[in-house]
């Protein structure tokens, strides 16, 4: 699916572009895209580099058990598959945090930390297990409770309350997460493996 | 509502003061564990390039071209015909873009929020909506690629629905709320 969505999106920009007169359109966004990959992959480095060393503290402080004990009977619920005692736990768990309090940056080290080691439990390297795709659909449906970045660009464009649309993205967020944990309890109870 | 924000503000410096204040305490080499902790980022990041490059090209080919334009004005009748109110109509690019850029999606929420106020019912709308789903398409890409996984089974399914449910909240919730 995502092989079709990506040449879908890339052939038939090229032949709008193309049937439009547009076509050095397409020479420019393509550069200027990889270019804005590797700029996004360096500021990563940095961010990345600083909440794993934070992560790593946590964790040798025991931090990090405590959090995934108190949380334990919830993520068991959610991710049955995984070991009482999975490394994996640690960066889910802050991941999940980082996402509630709308700390994008911080969220994705801790995303990508979390894949590594579901990946070590995976017994089919090249399938996503289904912790993986629990996790997924958990970590891009999140609840949010400071979504800061879009109360800052209200805030600029003179909104009288910037703040007042807090409550309902708690509400639509928790919605999208329900709705996130049902569909995929449903397609991990009718596909195998 | 104030504290929520002031919360937001706090979070990060809190965090940067606790952790490694509690590691001390509790006898860990806080210099040295923070930098072992840290060279993995680097890893991690160069990993990802190709997944990102993939998907930022593509993504930006689609919506530089106006094949994204073309999408949304074809999908309007639709929308119309389903009974949608021709004002939710405003929103659609952001509904699209959201799952597939977080950059983009940002650039139009606040083109919506200026076009139509943050304070008007397509501005709410927008900041909802913007603040209340992921880019889904991206994040998936980009997390499966970094461990190498190449088949995403049903994951894509649950994230797009989780999305369109979102969508449907938020609209039902803003309407509701300040409609």
């Amino acid at each position: 699916m995502v092989n079709f969505i990506w040449l879908f999106m890339l052939l038939t920009g090229i032949t709008v572009a193309a049937l439009s007169g547009h076509i050095d359109q397409v020479t420019e966004s393509a550069l200027k895209a990889a270019e804005l990959g590797i700029e996004v992959a360096i500021g990563l480095m940095g961010i990345m580099s600083l909440w794993l060393g934070i992560m790593r503290l946590a964790e040798d402080a025991g931090l990090i058990q405590t959090l995934a004990k108190l949380s334990s009977p919830a993520i068991r619920l959610l991710f049955p598959t995984l070991k009482k005692d999975s490394p994996a736990l640690g960066p889910i768990i802050l991941n999940l945090c980082a996402n509630i309090l709308g700390l994008g940056n911080a969220a994705t080290p801790f995303g990508l930390k979390a894949m590594q080691e579901l990946q070590k439990e995976n017994p089919f390297p090249d399938t996503a297990s289904p912790a993986m795709i629990t996790f997924l659909a958990l970590n891009t449906s999140c609840i949010t409770i400071i979504p800061a970045t879009i109360i800052a660009v209200r805030m600029k464009a003179g909104s009288a309350n910037p703040t007042e649309i807090i409550g309902t993205t708690i509400f639509a967020t928790a919605c999208a997460m329900g709705a996130a944990i049902t569909v995929d309890f449903i397609f991990r109870k009718r596909s195998k493996i | 509502m104030k504290l929520i924000t002031e919360a937001a503000r706090w979070a990060i410096p809190f965090l940067l003061f606790f952790i490694p204040l509690y590691a001390h305490f509790r006898k860990v080499p806080v210099y040295e564990t923070f930098v072992e902790g840290a060279e993995d980022g680097f890893k991690t990041a160069v990993k990802i390039i190709p997944f990102l490059i993939g998907m930022l090209v593509s993504i930006g080919v689609f919506v530089d071209s106006g094949a994204l334009r073309i999408l949304i004005d074809l999908m309007k009748p639709f929308f119309l015909k389903m009974g949608w109110n021709p004002d939710l109509l405003g929103v659609i690019p952001l509904a699209i873009m959201r799952p597939l850029s977080g950059s983009g999606a940002l650039g139009v929420a606040t083109q919506l929020i200026h076009q139509y106020g943050p304070d008007s019912f397509i501005g709410r709308l927008a900041s909802t909506l913007q603040g209340s789903t992921d880019t889904t398409f991206f994040v998936l890409a980009v997390y499966f690629g970094s461990v190498g996984i190449k088949k995403h089974r049903y994951a894509l399914k649950v994230g797009l629905l989780a999305d369109g449910i979102g969508l449907i909240a938020s609209i039902w919730i803003v309407s509701r709320v300040f409609g």
